[in-house]
């Protein structure tokens, strides 16, 4: 069988359709890419081939219409304008695959009239373009996707791009930094040697002065940040680690640049820039480490579509994001983002929910199942009516809640701040005391020995200690679908002594399975017969009772089956007639109801009597029985059930305590009790109707999807389905915990060592320089650990994803 | 030594170069993702049908 030159799929039976590239005739599959390649080939471009490492995807039939994107409204939310009257656009291209794709698009795009600058990056995936009048949106884009690729036009986020942006300028001061350290250190080398060789004065000052031109822009531009941080701490009176910094750097600077150009003893040069160097390295770990904490929800938002097609109620209309109400019916394509939360329309759908919850696996969903705005759909083409639009999506509430948890700051930093403010002053008036001393025993060291101190005792490391563990905890969470709304939460996490649970929605997941059967005495059908009946009975109906006979049902004939609302059904079942409901119902005497009419139990019985009582319960969540073997602590269970379905609950999933038919006031009573008794507890709970217990609780963790979230007080929720969240955020919590301290001893531990060795004169400024940031690098690298963690799960995830594909 | 007249300000030449490719490398974006391109290797085949990756000429 032959295949399509351009995608690579068979070509069916009874297509015949070939298109010449580069002099050769080559067959096709489709119309679609035939008229891919045969614009390819005809552009001069069949080069594309022999270049490309992947066969290109097969073009979209239903070509979207782009006209939509010259709307005003919807071009001003994808395109920024630019002050000479040319506008920005920035678009992910997902099928861009290598670097023959990039090139394609940029010899055939960049053609066009009108476009300025056009650039695809193939390592992103990513098509940044500049564009100009008479050029249409809508022309560049309809273009792209002639081409055989779908485009789909980011709003760039202003935080996200204001990280970006702060990334790229503090990466390039510390390549600056990094370089021009290199260079400095190898003069310095030189002036050593000459130091003991001994170097004619013309030589050392050719160095010297080499020096300070390197020097130069590393110290103003590469140690900027340090001195405008210095200055900002001195205006509001609140002197950080900045101060000690920017005094060391800009006085060795200074002094080094005196002695360069009068002769003087020394120079340090070669302090002052590996100095600025190791810190700004430790510092941008660091920075990593919080922008991270924020991308999973904003990544999402960014890549939300910004139009739709809607249903009119004759034909399908472009709208834009904005005009998007509830309850409109909409149509999303495959390959594209949901662009507001809405119920399924269609029999099923797969979707990709990495972005919000960080599971990597993709999420089947069922008709009538919620799907959430910022969700890739993964296969064909579905309809989705609206509940939540704009605001009100789970998106946004996620997204509110990042921006709570950034603006206020967690307990444990302002202790630490406090602190390395009063160090602050303490390290000045000790390198001033210091300078003090020795102007008067050794005149020519004082200088020297001041700046040794200054640098060496700097609470950099301090500062940096628990800040950059919090980042990478909340990070690490993130990734793993656990929103930590509270950071101070993450302290209380890591102490709790009991955890308390409850039932509905929880432990469970609200669907219902057969817990116990019992059969009436003297029939003689035994229980699978039972069972086989009520589910061929339960088969066309879609609610958790009949959802819960399902897995028993064996395809054997039915009749017409009736339903009578709130009571049961009544069909026949190989000829005879059962009826199968609340026990009032489902027997035919009422003589015969001998059963205790209960909620809960389903009777089946024949026009004989009943045959055999159903008790139902709820289905565990999957990784219940896991979770709670995972976690190390006493676990209690809270419920407003009955006794029977909690305690068999309880049973099975081997908890050791567990209260029934509680109020929520009840269950509030029993964390205070559990509080006074000098625990500290942690409620674990659906959030719908926990809400005075969850705050109650010292640490509140919510768990489910929906607009709920939204207005729920927990310090953490869980974005997933996963319980397993819970032990996983516990256990982080308290390698968090563990890590903070290994980080504040080492830090304090080192300063009050090293202040008394450099203040006695052992320690030469250089290294000092290095002391000291190799402190705040091991801190942060050490906080570092905590992200790594989950990268390797996620790795594991991975290639356990990787080797089910293949 | 007047070697070093010529070799050092080169060096500063050499420097000033590397530090401008860096900086238009930064301004093109090429240090925007730094975790995508690692996994892109190990990922990719995710996305194809399954007939590509074992399927043969006589299919």
């Amino acid at each position: 069988m032959t295949r399509c030159f351009h995608c690579h799929e068979p070509v069916p039976e009874g297509i015949d359709i070939t298109v010449e590239i580069a002099g050769e005739p080559r067959a096709m599959c489709c119309q679609g890419c035939a008229a891919v390649a045969g614009l390819i080939s005809t552009s001069g471009l069949a080069q594309f081939y022999k270049l490309r490492t992947e066969p290109a995807d097969k073009p979209d039939e239903n070509s979207r219409r782009w006209d939509v994107f010259d709307r005003e409204q919807i071009r001003d939310a994808v395109t920024d304008p630019l002050p000479d009257g040319s506008r920005e656009l920035l678009c992910a291209v997902p099928n861009v695959k290598c670097a023959a794709c990039s090139w394609l698009i940029e010899s055939v795009l960049g053609d066009l009239p009108g476009v300025v600058e056009l650039s695809v990056n193939p390592a992103t995936a990513r098509l940044r373009a500049v564009y100009r009048d008479p050029l249409a949106l809508s022309e560049f884009l309809a273009r792209l996707d002639s081409l055989g690729y779908r485009p789909q036009p980011l709003t760039p986020d202003a935080v996200l791009s204001a990280q970006r942006a702060e990334r790229s300028s503090a990466l390039r001061r510390i390549v600056v930094a990094g370089l021009g350290m290199m260079q400095v250190m190898m003069y310095a080398i030189a002036l050593y040697a000459g130091y003991f060789e001994g170097m004619d004065n013309a030589t050392r000052d050719f160095f010297r002065l080499f020096s300070a031109i390197v020097a130069t822009p590393v110290v103003w531009y590469a140690g900027w940040p340090f001195f405008a941080g210095a200055w900002r701490g001195l205006r509001t009176l609140r002197p950080g680690m900045d101060l000690p910094v920017s005094l060391a750097i800009g006085g060795a600077y200074l002094a080094s640049a005196w002695n360069t150009f009068t002769g003087g003893r020394e120079v340090y040069f070669d302090s002052a820039v590996m100095f600025i160097f190791f810190l700004s390295l430790a510092r941008w770990v660091e920075m990593r480490l919080r922008h991270q904490a924020f991308e999973l929800g904003y990544a999402a938002g960014e890549e939300l579509p910004q139009h739709a097609l809607r249903w009119t109620g004759e034909r399908w209309e472009p709208v834009a994001l904005a005009e998007l109400t509830p309850g409109d019916r909409i149509r999303v394509a495959a390959g594209e983002t949901v662009p507001a939360d809405g119920v399924l329309l269609a029999a099923a759908a797969q979707v990709d929910e990495s972005l919000l919850t960080g599971e990597s696996r993709p999420v089947p969903k069922h008709h009538g199942d919620e799907l959430i705005a910022g969700s890739l759909l993964l296969d064909e083409t579905i309809e989705l009516e609206l509940v939540r639009t704009g605001r009100d999506t789970l998106l946004s509430s996620i997204r509110r809640l990042l921006e709570r948890a950034r603006a206020t700051r967690p307990r444990q930093l302002a202790a630490a701040d406090r602190l390395a403010g009063f160090l602050v002053i303490g390290i000045l008036v000790v390198a001033g005391a210091t300078a003090v001393f020795w102007s008067q025993v050794a005149p020519e060291r004082a200088f020297e020995i001041a700046l040794a101190v200054l640098v060496i005792t700097c609470p950099c490391a301090l500062s940096l200690a628990t800040p950059s563990a919090l980042s990478a905890a909340t990070t690490a969470l993130l990734r793993r679908g656990i929103l930590v709304v509270n950071t101070s939460a993450l302290e209380t996490l890591a102490r709790v002594s009991r955890v308390f649970l409850d039932k509905t929605g929880t432990l469970t997941t609200g669907e219902m399975s057969v817990f116990r059967c019992d059969l009436e005495p003297g029939t003689d059908i035994d229980e699978t017969e039972a069972h086989a009946i009520a589910a061929a009975l339960e088969r066309g109906f879609s609610h958790p009772i009949a959802a819960a006979f399902r897995p028993f049902d064996d395809q054997r004939e039915t009749g017409r089956v009736r339903n009578e609302p709130g009571q049961g059904i009544e069909g026949t079942v190989d000829g005879t007639k059962w009826r199968l409901g609340r026990a009032g119902f489902a027997c035919w005497q009422a003589s015969q109801s001998m059963i205790d009419d209960a909620q809960g139990i389903v009777v089946l019985a024949n026009e004989q009597g009943p045959v055999a009582r159903f008790e139902f319960t709820e289905t565990p969540r999957a990784d219940a029985d896991q979770t709670l073997r995972a976690l190390d602590v006493p676990v209690t269970l809270l419920s407003g059930d009955a006794p029977e379905p909690v305690n068999a609950l309880a049973r099975q999933l081997g908890i050791d305590e567990a209260f029934d038919r509680q109020s929520p006031a009840d269950k509030l009573l029993r964390v205070r009790k559990a509080q006074d008794e000098g625990g500290t507890v942690a409620m674990v709970g659906d959030g719908s109707n926990d809400a005075p217990v969850l705050a109650g609780a010292d640490v509140s963790i919510a768990l489910g999807k929906g607009s709920a979230m939204a207005g729920r007080q927990a310090d953490v929720l869980l974005l997933g389905e996963r319980l397993g969240a819970v032990a996983e955020a516990i256990d982080t919590a308290r390698q968090t915990r563990r890590v903070v301290r290994q980080n504040l001893t080492w830090a304090l531990g080192y300063n009050l060592l090293a202040v008394p060795a450099a203040a006695a004169g052992l320690i030469p400024p250089w290294a000092a320089a290095i002391g000291m940031s190799l402190s705040s690098l091991f801190v942060v690298l050490n906080s570092l650990r905590l992200s790594r963690r989950s990268q390797e799960d996620a790795t594991a995830s991975t290639s356990t994803r990787f080797a089910e594909a293949t | 030594m007047s070697i070093l007249l010529v070799m050092i300000p080169l060096s500063i030449a050499l420097l000033a170069t590397a530090v401008g490719i860096f900086f238009w490398a930064v301004r093109r974006g090429q240090f925007d993702d730094l975790e995508t391109p690692a996994w892109r290797v190990v990922l990719d085949d995710d996305s194809r049908p399954p007939q590509t990756i074992d399927g043969g000429e006589d299919r």
